[in-house]
């Protein structure tokens, strides 16, 4: 890898790796006897392993001058392999902490090891680690290939995507130390909050220098999606983020904002989140390889425009339909689930631009399970953000908030959806990316896409059930008038439908394993000649340039 | 209105604009009118801030994601109100930097648990919580009562958390420390100062049930206690609005 970069750039890295090692070693020094010290060797050894990589291949060869007659792909392949084993340990610790609330004592007795701690790993290894690298990876794949150009230099995608993991790195290490904001989905610390906006900086101007580049008059729509999603990522981080630390040698800071504007600003994250990272950045996803992989154009560009703009504007809106009948104003509350209905129209829109696209290709849905992964991905994408909607009415909030009803619908989002549409275009672009022929088997791709499918069902019916009977338990009187459950009563109704839950997930992980295995046998199998696909070249420089 | 489309998807720097500019508008007329208008939090003259011991509890419950499960904000419905107590306040929680209103109700809603139950029994379920409520799926924390409290940075926190907007006066920051002691042992001297700062209703006990030993049980049962009861506001706000519609039966 460093093989490719310039010698102006392999001086960067060293220089890039110096000042990261001592930034490390001033953390470690300043955070003696806090958690924060061992951040900082965690990232001073980072930064000298990234040294030695360095010089390690200072010496090579220098790059092809016609490099730029093709486009940088390490970058994409390193992304997907990293995304694929988030993937495993996301979803192993997702099952670890379902089994937990089934059967409680199955875990060590280490503070690292119980369910509080364990939760955010499994949520952001898999959202920021599995989700946030698949993203990456295939952005710099569809930026270069709907541009018609070449990355505009080798150094600030490898930045971008190893600062990235470091991120991920320092929250899921963070979180088993007892280090967390407590923002759900916005955990990590002050350090390592300043470090995610340097790498995002670098990652929206490596986006624009690339589009500015660009061989083509328009930007394709992938794109608008990709740069939503770094563009308001950015902002929502921010905002969120703001806190004073304790001191330069705590990691420990407290957040600018109290109580009820903490908890709009939250959610007003925590809810487009959901909006700019999970849904806009795999729309963007989506846009390039469904078409792509089925062969047929996209469907309808106006739908695609309506469906954009919709969901850049009303988005935005909908966060406070979290706090429905609390001590949130309750004008806010009305505006949040106003927005929320609205947002079912750009929703649709996507999603049926998505399916009708399908049309004359459905024989390749039946034949193709890469293709059908996407197929399934538009439909729990379709259903999701109709469950959205009705969840952010008030009247069905006040039975579904709290519940585990929650809880499947992020799920059928995050499985159904998200992960689904990420497999999909991992499975389109592995055999791309190494100039394989397919995939090592696809047999195993079959598999795993009925696990998935599998996996999800169970789950999502499993959290539906134990939501709704939660909230019915919850709400329900008896003849005296008064509650007629205890709260323990209702736990002790959830123990079976944790248990599926658990086997459900259990199922979504193996299909993730299989993946893995695919993949690596794909890249592991010798190159066709020959197999590399036509016209996967960037246009021609011209003279002079 | 496609046809300016046409136009706008081939700048790609004001492209990047127009997506700053439309999702903007959302938080600036929800989140900034929070700020300004006044009766976004109600007034509590009677609110205290939180004690060093019950902030360092605090820390604990959110470094151990406690959040994840217990919400602390009980909604304006009946069946709430009836299982956990009167609905919760904005006011509540204006010294919570970051609030934990939480999203999910694994275990039950804590914004009221303050009081309900004793010091030893809080201890014992979190020491074992099955040995206390046989249903229950919550983790041990036995671990607490073996860990000693750091208190060294108290002033710190204190000190931030007055720069983030909370009205700790300087004798508080400097004396975080021993108050943090002193709540934790009644027969200390250093007992008298946090009555002395902090009110003569703050609770001085020796909360883990070994006095002599500040441990992060002290603080967690401190905070756990103090849940609720920074203010009598919400109590206020239900006998007054109940007081007129006493003679509707229902």
């Amino acid at each position: 890898m460093i093989a490719q970069l310039t010698r102006n750039e392999r001086q960067l890295v060293v220089v890039i790796m110096l000042v990261l090692a001592a930034c490390g070693l001033a953390l470690a020094g300043a955070g003696q006897g806090d958690p924060l010290g061992a951040h900082g060797f965690l990232i001073m050894l980072a930064a000298i392993g990234g040294l030695f990589w360095a010089i390690s291949g200072y010496f090579a060869p220098m790059p092809a001058a016609d490099r730029s007659d093709s486009y940088y792909d390490e970058p994409s392949k390193a992304g997907i392999l990293i995304a694929m084993v988030w993937a495993a340990i996301g979803m192993f610790v997702g099952v670890w902490v379902a089994w937990l609330l089934a059967y409680p004592d199955s875990t060590l007795d280490a503070g690292w090891a119980s369910f509080g701690r364990l939760r955010p790993v499994h949520t952001t290894s898999v959202i920021f680690g599995f989700g946030g690298n698949g993203l990456i990876a295939t952005s710099f794949y569809v930026m270069q290939r709907t541009s018609r150009v070449r990355m505009p230099d080798q150094l600030s995608p490898l930045f971008v995507l190893f600062g990235y993991n470091l991120f991920c790195v320092l929250a899921v290490t963070g979180y088993l130390m007892g280090i967390t904001q407590s923002k759900e989905y916005a955990e990590p610390e002050w350090y390592a909050d300043i470090w995610l906006v340097i790498v995002w900086v670098t990652y929206l101007v490596l986006y624009l220098r690339t589009l500015a580049r660009r061989k083509e008059p328009h930007i394709y729509v992938a794109n608008w999606y990709y740069l939503a999603f770094i563009v308001v990522v950015a902002m929502l981080h921010v905002v969120n983020g703001l806190a004073v630390p304790v001191s330069w040698g705590s990691a420990k800071s407290y957040s600018l904002f109290s109580g009820v504007q903490d908890a709009m600003t939250q959610w007003w994250y925590g809810h487009n989140a959901v909006a700019f990272f999970l849904t806009a950045g795999f729309l963007g996803m989506m846009y390039y390889y469904l078409p792509k992989r089925a062969g047929r154009p996209l469907y309808s560009y106006r739908l695609s425009i309506v469906g954009f703009w919709g969901i850049t504007f009303f988005y935005m809106w909908a966060g406070s339909h979290h706090l429905h009948y609390t001590a949130l104003p309750q004008w806010v509350q009305t505006l949040g689930m106003t927005f929320s209905l609205m947002l079912l129209v750009p929703s649709w829109a996507a999603a049926t631009n998505a399916l009708l696209t399908l049309n004359g290709a459905w024989h390749k849905v039946r034949d193709d399970a890469t293709l059908r992964f996407m197929m399934v991905a538009a439909v729990f994408y379709g259903l999701t953000t109709f469950e959205g909607s009705f969840l952010a009415i008030r009247a069905v909030n006040s039975l579904s908030h709290y519940t585990d009803w929650t809880v499947g619908h992020v799920h059928a989002g995050a499985l159904g959806w998200v992960a689904m549409i990420t497999f999909g275009s991992i499975y389109a672009s592995v055999p791309w990316l190494w100039k394989r022929e397919g995939m090592y088997s696809s047999r195993l791709v079959e598999v795993h896409f009925w696990l998935a499918l599998a996996g999800t069902v169970i789950y999502v019916l499993a959290m539906w059930n134990s939501g709704i009977i939660q909230g019915l338990m919850w709400r329900t009187y008896n003849a005296n008038g008064t509650l007629a459950y205890s709260f323990v009563d209702s736990l002790i109704a959830m123990h079976p439908y944790y248990i599926a839950r658990a086997i459900g997930g259990l199922f979504f992980l193996l299909g993730a394993l299989v993946g893995c295995y695919n993949i690596w046998m794909t890249i592991r199998a010798v190159p066709q000649p020959g197999s590399e696909p036509a016209g996967d070249v960037p246009v021609p420089a011209l003279g002079g340039e | 209105m496609f046809g300016l489309h046409y136009w706008l998807e081939r700048k790609s720097i004001g492209f990047t604009l127009a997506i700053i500019g439309v999702a903007s508008i959302g938080g600036l007329f929800e989140i900034a009118p929070l700020f300004t208008i006044h009766q976004t939090v109600e007034e509590a003259p009677d609110m205290r801030v939180y004690t060093p011991l019950e902030l360092a509890g605090r820390n604990i419950y959110v470094r151990e994601g406690c959040y994840a499960c217990h919400s602390q904000m009980i909604r304006t419905l009946r069946d709430e109100v009836e299982r956990y107590g009167p609905y919760s306040l904005a006011v509540e929680s204006k010294y919570d930097h970051p609030m934990l209103w939480g999203s999910k109700r694994t275990g039950p809603d804590l914004a009221r648990v303050g009081g309900k139950y004793s010091d030893e029994w809080h201890v014992a379920h979190m020491s074992n919580p099955r040995a206390v409520v046989p249903e229950s799926i919550m983790p041990s924390y036995a671990r607490l009562l073996a860990n000693d409290l750091r208190i060294d940075d108290l002033p710190r926190h204190l000190r931030t958390m007055r720069t983030v907007g909370v009205p700790y006066a300087d004798d508080m920051i400097a004396n975080a420390a021993n108050d943090a002691i002193g709540q934790a042992a009644p027969d200390d001297p250093r007992s008298e100062g946090v009555t002395k700062r902090y009110g003569e209703a703050t609770t001085v006990r020796a909360f883990d049930g070994v006095p002599g030993r500040l441990t992060e049980m002290d603080a967690m049962v401190a905070y756990l206690q103090i849940l609720g009861r920074l203010t009598d506001a919400a109590h206020k706000t239900v006998a007054s609005t109940d007081a007129p519609a006493g003679g509707k039966s229902p």
